[in-house]
């Protein structure tokens, strides 16, 4: 574990140095979080129809999405794709540790810092002055405390699937665009996943992407009553660990066809 | 039992090309053409614990790719290797916890930290134990003048200084074998005689393995007993320097000053090479002329300040295999 443990807590030093990114990023976020209450409260004013959930539900969901939104910023880790256009992806693997497992920290790290640095400062501004809710009790606040750290070891496992993805792609810009549209959409970061039609609801019940946000956020609320919030934690972790599997599965087939051009 | 063991070790690689031009990559979208390039064509050798072998080659004759072959990060087609009795690329990890790797043009030190920390996050990867690592990196830090740089950030190192703490970074965790990627690449002279004087010393002291690819010949003069010449993928030569020059050319040069400025030199068994105003450069081959022979006609004959006799740079002899000079010249050596 050493290794490991060390690389990502030196990943986290290094990444909680970026106070003024962090900073404008909490300013954009709480920008936005007020475009898009606003937009919901209109929908709501508009709409004489019983909602699956309440408009003071839908701002708390909203704020917890501004707060957690860096979690689903996916993409390949830049370091890595740095280090895969300049050949010192080479020294990744003179080294005695397992290349998932390294990249995997290095996700967890990535997710981690931004997450402490923007999501504390948005979520007390929006509880003081924009109407988002307390947890709907201790327990409802403790499991989202532990499905926000699922959401963490999920998001990570498509993060580094992406990483490992430059194998291939090299620049990983394609990736970069497609990703977050998709995420975004199926996770509740654009829509709250209840208000999307019955329809997909099966479809999104199934996905992993809800994991990264929308469970968190309901479990939070108590949409997601605590007698079934492990439930929903369970369906994140056998998720991550699917997808661990899968990355290793990837990595392994990546290195073996590896190319380290030059020097 | 040898501490490196390499056998017919083949390595190819697979390059998309494209013919130039719009109609080329419009052709390359419905049909890529693939190029199969051979890097390593049936190398051979062995090592033995403590030896300091130069390896050299052109660019592109495969030096590289046998590293990263021994170190692990690259699958042969076809060989075998053994590196401290296991095969590199199926026990990786194993295998890389007892080398050490520098490739010259990279750095493997964190960018934005201090030296100081990247030893210590390579300590935690390599899990040295903390008694192990605070000796292995006060030693380095003296032997190789580190104190004054451990709290810069590596971004902020020059050359020769960031070559100095990469390759005490290599040697936190007391690898057994030490492979040197052009480690000299780009130094000044100062920093180059650093670096050499510390490998020799690793070598010398710790006994350390050391395989050392370069294409500054003075590394190899100073340092290497013993050396490997690739080229187009194939071992060209395996032997001491001694035996590299013998099989090139056997020539020697005889350097003689004159007395006076312009003075006319010549003699019917060594030929001229260069002269620059009272020196001139002759050369002779000493398995046909007898160089105690040659010596006492010009002195006889001439007004000699000065003379001696020396053997061709070592570069000048390299090049040869390298150039277009080698086919020739090996058929000759071979006769």
């Amino acid at each position: 574990m050493r290794p490991y443990l060390a690389v990502l807590s030196a990943r986290f030093r290094m990444l909680l140095q970026y106070r003024a990114a962090a900073l404008a990023g909490c300013a954009t976020q709480l920008f936005w979080g007020l475009i898009r209450v606003m937009i919901f409260e209109g929908f709501y004013l508009s709409s004489a129809a019983p909602q699956p959930m309440s408009f003071p539900q839908v701002v708390t969901y909203i704020w917890l999405g501004q707060g957690m939104l860096l979690l689903t910023m996916f993409g390949p880790d830049a370091e890595v794709r740095a280090m895969i256009q300049a050949g010192t992806i080479a020294y990744e693997l003179v080294r005695p540790v397992r290349l998932y497992w390294l990249w995997y920290c290095r996700a967890i790290a990535a997710r981690f810092a931004p997450l402490l640095l923007r999501a504390v400062p948005i979520l007390i501004v929006a509880g003081v002055f924009f109407g988002m809710r307390a947890p709907a009790s201790r327990g409802c606040a403790a499991l989202w405390i532990l499905s926000t750290a699922a959401a963490v070891l999920l998001t990570s496992s498509v993060a580094t699937l992406m990483t490992i993805s430059l194998f291939w792609t090299i620049s990983g810009e394609g990736m970069n665009r497609i990703a977050p549209a998709i995420i975004w959409t199926f996770s509740g970061l654009l829509i709250p996943l209840p208000l999307l039609p019955n329809w997909v609801q099966p479809a999104i019940r199934v996905l992993p992407f809800r994991g990264m946000g929308d469970t968190p956020f309901r479990v939070y609320m108590g949409h997601i009553p605590p007698e079934q919030a492990l439930l929903a934690v369970a369906h994140q972790l056998a998720w991550t660990a699917a997808l661990v599997l899968l990355g290793q599965w990837i990595l392994n087939r990546g290195l073996r066809r590896l190319v380290v051009q030059g020097g | 039992m040898p501490q490196i063991l390499v056998e017919s070790l083949v390595k190819t690689f697979h390059l998309a090309e494209r013919v130039p031009g719009t109609w080329g990559a419009l052709a390359g979208l419905a049909r890529r053409r693939h190029r199969t390039v051979t890097a390593l064509n049936g190398i051979s050798f062995t090592l033995r614990e403590g030896e300091l072998l130069g390896y050299i080659g052109p660019n592109g004759a495969g030096k590289s790719t046998t590293v990263k072959i021994l170190s692990g990060i690259l699958v042969p087609d076809s060989g075998r290797v053994e590196v401290l009795g296991k095969v590199p690329w199926t026990h990786r990890i194993e295998t890389v916890a007892q080398i050490g790797v520098v490739f010259g043009q990279r750095t493997q030190l964190w960018w934005d930290l201090p030296v100081i920390e990247s030893f210590d996050l390579l300590a935690d990867i390599y899990r040295v134990p903390a008694a192990l690592y605070r000796r292995n990196r006060d030693e380095l830090v003296g032997l190789l003048d580190l104190a004054p740089l451990l709290d810069t950030p590596v971004r902020q190192l020059s050359l020769g200084q960031r070559m100095r703490c990469d390759l005490a970074a290599t040697l936190l965790h007391s690898p057994k074998i030490l492979y040197l990627d052009e480690p000299t690449i780009g130094l000044d002279a100062v920093g180059k005689l650093a670096v050499r004087d510390f490998i020799r010393r690793l070598n010398r002291e710790r006994g350390v393995t050391v395989i050392l690819t370069t294409h500054d010949m003075d590394d190899i003069e100073v340092l290497c007993e013993r050396v490997i010449v690739i080229h187009e993928g194939g071992l060209f030569l395996d032997g001491t320097l001694k035996q590299l020059r013998g099989r090139v050319s056997s020539e020697r040069r005889l350097i003689v000053d004159l007395a006076r400025e312009n003075g006319p030199i010549n003699d019917p068994d060594a030929e001229l090479v260069s002269r620059q105003g009272r020196r001139a450069t002759l050369r002779f081959d000493p398995a046909r002329v007898s160089p105690a022979g040659l010596i006492a006609r010009i002195v006889a004959n001439h007004e000699v300040a000065d003379l001696f006799v020396e053997n061709p740079p070592i570069e000048e002899i390299v090049a040869r295999i390298y150039g277009s000079a080698c086919a020739p010249l090996s058929r000759s050596a071979r006769q």
